[in-house]
């Protein structure tokens, strides 16, 4: 019981991770994130069974195609819902995004039905035994890729050109474009990741739970609490969080039941931000007057 | 929002739906007399909308007949459908218009626990006979009022907790089952339920677990039932979430025997939980797939004359809906021409006096009296399972 409730909650908790991942991207860049996150988690799997499925595509080339239509979501939602309101100063795209996400969240729900449906894949075909718990293959490639998306990110936010960019723009976007960055791209670049990294994350958990046009919304959430639990300003606390939550919500479920999994996990939560403000690993704003 | 988004479908659903009534209501060879109009109060929109459509094939199919026949009280039978999203004020407010401006003699419908929990005190007060083709609230029929107007053709879950007991002991010899029911009003109405019926049946519990209905992963609750020594399992919960139960039994490859409220039926089950789905035995009231008794064939057949977009089984799914719908609304017209008159009272008291009808499901005998307002009993259940995509019949 003790493996299963490990390997469950390191899978879920990675998931989260993923997903919390693109909301630091692009706060750390442009200081704005996309709430419509949890849509683009469905997006991800919706596209993939879309692709995979009913279209009947090779697997590897489904999935891409559907984190290529996260890509534009992402791009989509900079230019309509963020940029325009940034341009007048405004904090309006706060709302604009958790909009887009209703929206896009309707959309799917008439174009992919309220019926769930099953995303088919060999990862989840035949259980492995490890230590007296049935685990799914898929179950242990989820943390892997998480946890390689986190040093992915870091990697490149140290040591790349790219990053060099990213960093410039986030550290002071006015002297950025003085040095001839455009700076606009680079913020899109950062939309468009994050929507990747949340269509990567649905398209991970569809074979384990089914596709539906619900799936993404409480994963938004959670996604969105950790970031904030981790600091969202940090790549590696945000994935540290992530894993931290799967785990505490694992481990309510199996001594405590389902019915007080959400009650604890946030009272969690609310505890561990009255203790550190900024998150486990995010530091305080430094306000320059 | 979801309800703004889909005002204007449901308008055209409606307006599509009111056509089709306006054209079959004038086919029967009764056309003189003014009509006895009964009101269909359904989700026709929305989740609900496959559901919806089958109890409304049912009724059409049934005033078809009734009008061939002569229609009620030399008059032609009429329906008049209305819409209620699966949202119990918007059934309530369906159920007043109704009764008051349409005139109807009797309501069908209330898809929804919840919808019919609504339309229970109206009826009741305003003493017009209301028949639930499908929502198996313990509560709908036996609502504790002094007059009660509400019958029900369709499963009741403090009964079906009963089947599912004895079809555990019967069929898998269960010694000590345990229960895994979704965490709402429905597991709960059936938590009443299953623990009156291991009392009544004197076998010891090996727990009840709850699960949430976006629950992913249900190995933690499936294992505390194990090491409690379950040995058989009842399962409650919409066909999602059962689904993901059946996928954690197959990673624990715990081989128990699963016994489950109708919940299975409710979509593409052996789709979402794959090849252990036929695994689970669940309730239904009837099935067209197995069936081979005459009346099946011959209701199957005129369903696929009067709508020709049926054309396999799996368009004449949920069977339950079309069958319960159907019985319901010839068990409406046989209370109507016993009672000899369309005033409410008179037809409640009509339903006690319908003598026999042979019906879809079984033959009724007295299906109806004053301390007994549900017209199917346990041993009227059947059990099925997913074979290839069909629902079909496993036992009686």
């Amino acid at each position: 019981m003790l493996t299963g409730t490990l390997v469950s909650g390191l899978g879920l908790g990675s998931m989260y991770g993923l997903v919390a991942l693109g909301f630091h991207i692009t706060f750390a860049v442009s200081g704005t994130v996309n709430f419509a996150q949890g849509s683009a988690v469905t997006l991800g799997a919706v596209l993939g069974y879309a692709f995979g499925v009913q279209l009947g595509w090779p697997m590897p080339l489904a999935a891409a195609a559907a984190l290529a239509g996260c890509a534009l979501l992402g791009l989509a939602v900079e230019r309509l819902l963020v940029r325009p309101f940034v341009a007048r100063g405004s904090d309006a795209w706060l709302l604009a995004t958790v909009a887009g996400g209703i929206i896009l969240d309707n959309v799917l729900l008439f174009t992919f039905g309220k019926e769930p449906r099953s995303l088919p894949s060999p990862l989840v075909s035949a259980p492995v035994q490890i230590l007296g718990a049935g685990i799914y293959p898929l179950q242990l490639l989820i943390p892997v890729v998480g946890i390689a998306a986190a040093v992915a990110i870091r990697a490149v936010f140290r040591g790349t050109e790219l990053g060099r960019v990213l960093l410039a723009v986030a550290q002071n976007a006015e002297a950025a474009r003085l040095m001839g960055i455009d700076v606009a791209r680079t913020v899109a670049c950062a939309f468009a990741l994050s929507a990747v990294l949340a269509g990567a994350a649905g398209l991970l958990i569809a074979p384990l739970f089914s596709v539906s046009a619900e799936m993404g919304a409480l994963f938004g959430i959670k996604a969105f609490a950790v970031a904030i639990l981790g600091g969202i300003g940090s790549a590696t606390g945000v994935v540290l969080a992530g894993l931290l939550y799967g785990l505490v919500e694992a481990g309510v479920t199996a001594t405590l039941g389902s019915g007080a999994t959400q009650i604890v996990v946030f009272s969690v939560i609310i505890l561990a931000l009255a203790l550190r403000p900024n998150g486990l690993l995010g530091r305080a704003a430094v306000n320059k007057v | 929002m979801p309800h703004r988004l889909t005002a204007a479908r449901s308008l055209t659903r409606r307006l599509a739906f009111g056509a089709l009534l306006a054209g079959f209501a004038s086919l029967g060879p009764v056309k003189a007399a003014e009509p006895v109009r009964i009101g269909l109060v359904t989700a026709l929109s929305g989740q609900s909308a496959k559901s919806g459509e089958a109890i409304s094939r049912g009724i059409g199919l049934a005033i078809e007949e009734i009008n061939r026949n002569g229609g009620v009280l030399g008059r032609p039978l009429e329906l008049v459908a209305r819409d209620d999203e699966a949202n119990p004020s918007k059934g309530v407010l369906a159920a007043r218009e109704l009764i008051q401006r349409a005139g109807v003699v009797a309501l069908i419908g209330g898809l929804d626990t919840p919808v019919s929990m609504a339309i229970v005190p109206i009826a009741n007060q305003m003493k017009v006979p209301f028949v639930g083709p499908w929502a198996a609230g313990t509560g709908i029929t036996r609502n504790g009022a002094a007059d009660n107007y509400v019958f029900r053709v369709s499963a009741v879950d403090a009964l079906v907790d009963e089947a599912i007991v004895a079809y555990a002991v019967k069929t898998y010899g269960a010694k000590k089952p345990g229960a895994i029911l979704v965490n709402n009003a429905w597991g709960e109405s059936n938590q009443q339920g299953l623990v009156a019926a291991l009392k009544a049946a004197g076998l010891p519990s090996a727990g009840i677990e709850k699960y949430e209905a976006n629950d992913i992963d249900m190995v933690p609750q499936l294992s505390r039932l194990r090491e409690a020594g379950a040995d058989a399992l009842f399962l409650v919960g919409n066909v999602g979430p059962s689904a993901q139960v059946v996928k954690s039994l197959d990673r624990m490859g715990w081989a128990v025997p699963v016994i489950s409220h109708w919940g299975p039926a409710g979509g593409r089950f052996d789709e979402l939980a794959g090849p252990s789905a036929a695994r689970v035995h669940f309730v239904q009231t009837f099935t067209f797939a197995g069936n081979d008794s005459p009346k099946a064939k011959a209701v199957l057949d005129a369903l696929k004359t009067k709508y020709p977009a049926i054309k396999s089984m799996a368009d004449v799914t949920p069977a339950v809906g079309i069958a319960n719908a159907y019985d319901a609304t010839h068990l409406i017209a046989l209370a109507i021409q016993a009672a000899g008159a369309t005033e409410g009272p008179k037809v409640r008291d009509g339903f006690y006096k319908v003598p026999a009808y042979a019906g879809l499901i079984k033959t009724y005998e007295a299906p109806f009296a004053p301390d007994r307002h549900d017209a199917l009993k346990p041993d009227d259940y059947i059990f099925a399972s997913f074979r290839n995509g069909e629902i079909v019949a496993v036992s009686k």
